[in-house]
């Protein structure tokens, strides 16, 4: 899942990409309300997470902005300003969640997790499909009583693909959910991890649709 | 001795003394009028009885014989209060009013005034030349003093049950003339320390509007005080939980992290948010001690601070590799808040430094320019940005140009030092770099 986060202190921002990184998430760092903005336009992001006070202004009229533009991408307010009345300022401007500073990295990843299925419309923790239950916060897969392990990139390919079960993704799709601008993306990458999902999953979970992309096969086995 | 008392007392005794002072005149006045009423009477009554001799109708014995027995003419209770006496010119008193001393009323004709056994009396003498006889009709002096006593005490009585009731009626009109303070005093101190709202608008007497109105102002005072505080606080809290969630951020990150490389950069990234952290604390209170210093003024040469600032200042410059030159002459010295003037330079002097690039300067100037002293720190950084120079001294302000994370009051505490040198800072525009001026009053 891939993650905008709008913070300007750099030790934090450091902090949340490598900490949000090792939970499992793509995270690609700005650090102002312009760039925010910006790369809300151009990215295809799953969620945000967003200061609020921030060099050029408030976090929460970016929020504002969005939400008036009917952008419903999920968004977790950061602050230090967490005495109720802000709360309350933060989730009517639209946020989904909000957590005050400092916080603890698992209940930040957790609380992401939660935003994203709620969005996505599931309340289980873990997603089903086709005899496969895929648990986001241990990053491991249950398939009829077998316990798979993924790799991160595996996983995040695996998930965004779950997700919609029935939409085809490109391989750039599926690249923009890998990696963030800091990182170089390595040709060929996706295919190597799609055969290594097959090799755990067996060869039809995954259907390759000729110059199209991926998606993953239908419960009745088309 | 509150407003009431004072009020009180002030009409209470002027309204006794002016009731003394209106007895004094009526008993001045009244004693003068029973004197010229009862002289009067003295007077007529000698006549009368004069003329009554002379008319025979009234007896008069010999200087052998016992002296005669006089009725004087009835008129009310004074009439008995009066003495007569004859005398005949030989000096025999040949008659007398009952009641009437034995010894000779006066010596004189006309008005008198004698002691008679030890009592004064008033008299007056007529000569009667046809029948060889004097005539003295007299009264005494402490009947007039009753006389004159009884008007006194008619007045003075009502008075006495008067000025009580008076005294009532001060103590109620006082404490009802003053109940507007009163309600004032009542509706201050009804009131929460934390409430600063205006006071009621209603209806209040015009003396009380200007108190009202100076507490008005001082309560909108104080609030816009307190507000600035609260909005100083939670941005300080602000800026100190940033960095705190970065730490536990990194102090989890270095825990969980599987390799000794992600572990070692999480510790780097703990020391430098401590660093800065540290820093944003220091300059807390240095902008607390900047708002509150009074030492008084003391001359220091310019060039000794410049180089404890260097020296201050040695760590952050030798990390950057920046090279922090003093170019001031040795004489130039100034009488003013020496911490103030290092506060201000050295957080202008540590911004230029960690806005610097490395291997760079920052310099330090001094001279003395018409009754001013110039202090200019510059440094080869990329400058503040046009846009930010208006707010660039407001607290927590961070350029959005900004190469490092300063905390925001670098500048402001210079600003709030310097205003208190009664200085100014201002930012010159130069080709390159950024320049700082401070300008002092000599």
């Amino acid at each position: 899942m891939r993650l905008l986060i709008v913070e300007d202190d750099p030790v934090l921002s450091d902090g949340l990409c490598v900490g949000l990184g090792m939970a499992g998430f793509t995270t690609d760092p700005v650090t102002t309300l312009a760039d925010a903005s910006e790369a809300l336009q151009t990215g295809d992001f799953g969620g945000v997470v967003l200061d609020i006070m921030l060099p050029d202004g408030s976090g929460l009229d970016l929020l504002t902005e969005l939400r008036s533009r009917g952008d419903r991408i999920p968004v977790l307010l950061l602050t230090a300003r967490d005495r109720v009345r802000d709360r309350v300022l933060g989730l009517d401007a639209g946020a989904d969640d909000y957590l005050g500073k400092p916080f603890d990295l698992d209940e930040l990843s957790a609380r992401l997790r939660a935003m994203l299925r709620r969005h996505e419309g599931r309340a289980a923790g873990l997603i089903a499909w086709n005899g496969l239950s895929l648990d986001p916060a241990a990053q491991t897969g249950r398939l009829q009583d077998r316990l798979l392990n993924f790799s991160r990139r595996e996983f995040a390919i695996l998930h965004a693909l779950i997700e919609h079960p029935g939409h085809i993704l490109s391989k750039s799709q599926l690249e923009e959910r890998l990696y963030g601008w800091q990182e170089e993306v390595e040709s060929n990458t996706v295919e190597v991890h799609i055969h290594n999902l097959r090799a755990k999953l067996g060869r039809d979970f995954i259907r390759t649709v000729r110059g199209l992309g991926y998606r993953l096969a239908g419960e009745d086995g088309t | 001795m509150s407003i009431k008392l004072r009020l009180f007392l002030i009409l209470a005794l002027s309204t006794g003394l002016v009731w003394l002072s209106a007895v004094l005149w009526i008993e001045g006045s009244t004693r003068a009028q029973v004197e010229k009423v009862l002289d009067a009477r003295l007077s007529e009554s000698a006549n009368m009885v004069s003329s009554l001799i002379s008319d025979h109708r009234i007896e008069v014995g010999d200087a052998a014989s016992r002296p005669a027995t006089i009725t004087m003419p009835a008129s009310g209770d004074y009439s008995r209060q009066l003495s007569c006496q004859i005398w005949s010119l030989r000096g025999d008193l040949i008659g007398a009013s009952s009641g009437a001393p034995s010894s000779r009323l006066a010596g004189r004709e006309g008005f008198a005034s004698s002691q008679i056994d030890g009592e004064e009396w008033r008299v007056y003498s007529v000569r009667n030349d046809d029948l060889g006889v004097t005539v003295m009709v007299g009264d005494r002096v402490s009947v007039r003093d009753n006389l004159v006593y009884d008007v006194v005490a008619g007045l003075l009585w009502p008075a006495l049950v008067i000025l009580p009731l008076l005294a009532v009626l001060i103590w109620i009109s006082v404490g009802r003339g003053l109940a507007p303070l009163e309600r004032l005093e009542t509706a201050l101190r009804a009131r929460s320390p934390s409430d600063l709202s205006p006071l009621p608008a209603g209806k209040a007497p015009r003396e009380i509007r200007p108190i009202r109105r100076a507490l008005n102002s001082l309560f909108s005072q104080l609030e816009r005080v307190r507000r600035t505080e609260r909005d100083f606080t939670a941005f300080a809290a602000h800026e100190l939980k940033t960095p705190l969630a970065g730490l536990r951020m990194q102090a989890q990150i270095a825990r969980q992290a599987r390799d000794d490389d992600a572990r070692a950069k999480a510790l780097t990234a703990i020391e430098l948010s401590v660093d800065r952290t540290d820093r944003m604390v220091r300059q807390l209170l240095d902008l607390a001690t900047v708002e509150g210093d009074e030492n008084p003024p003391e001359r220091f040469d310019l060039s000794d601070l410049c180089v404890e600032i260097a020296a201050s200042l040695r760590q952050p410059a030798q990390a950057r590799a920046v090279q922090l030159s003093c170019d001031i002459s040795a004489e130039l010295s100034l009488a003013t808040n020496r911490f103030l003037l290092f506060a201000a330079l050295r957080n202008i002097a540590e911004n230029a430094i960690l806005a610097s690039p490395q291997n760079s300067k920052v310099r330090l100037a001094a001279w003395q320019d018409e009754g001013e002293v110039i202090i200019q720190v510059t440094d080869e950084g990329p400058g503040i940005h046009p846009d930010d120079l208006p707010r660039v001294t407001d607290r927590f302000f961070r350029g959005r140009a900004t190469p490092f994370q300063g905390s925001g009051l670098g500048l402001s505490i210079a600003a709030a030092a310097v205003i208190r040198l009664h200085g100014s800072l201002t930012f010159p525009t130069y080709d390159k770099g950024q320049t700082v001026e401070v300008a002092l009053p000599v």
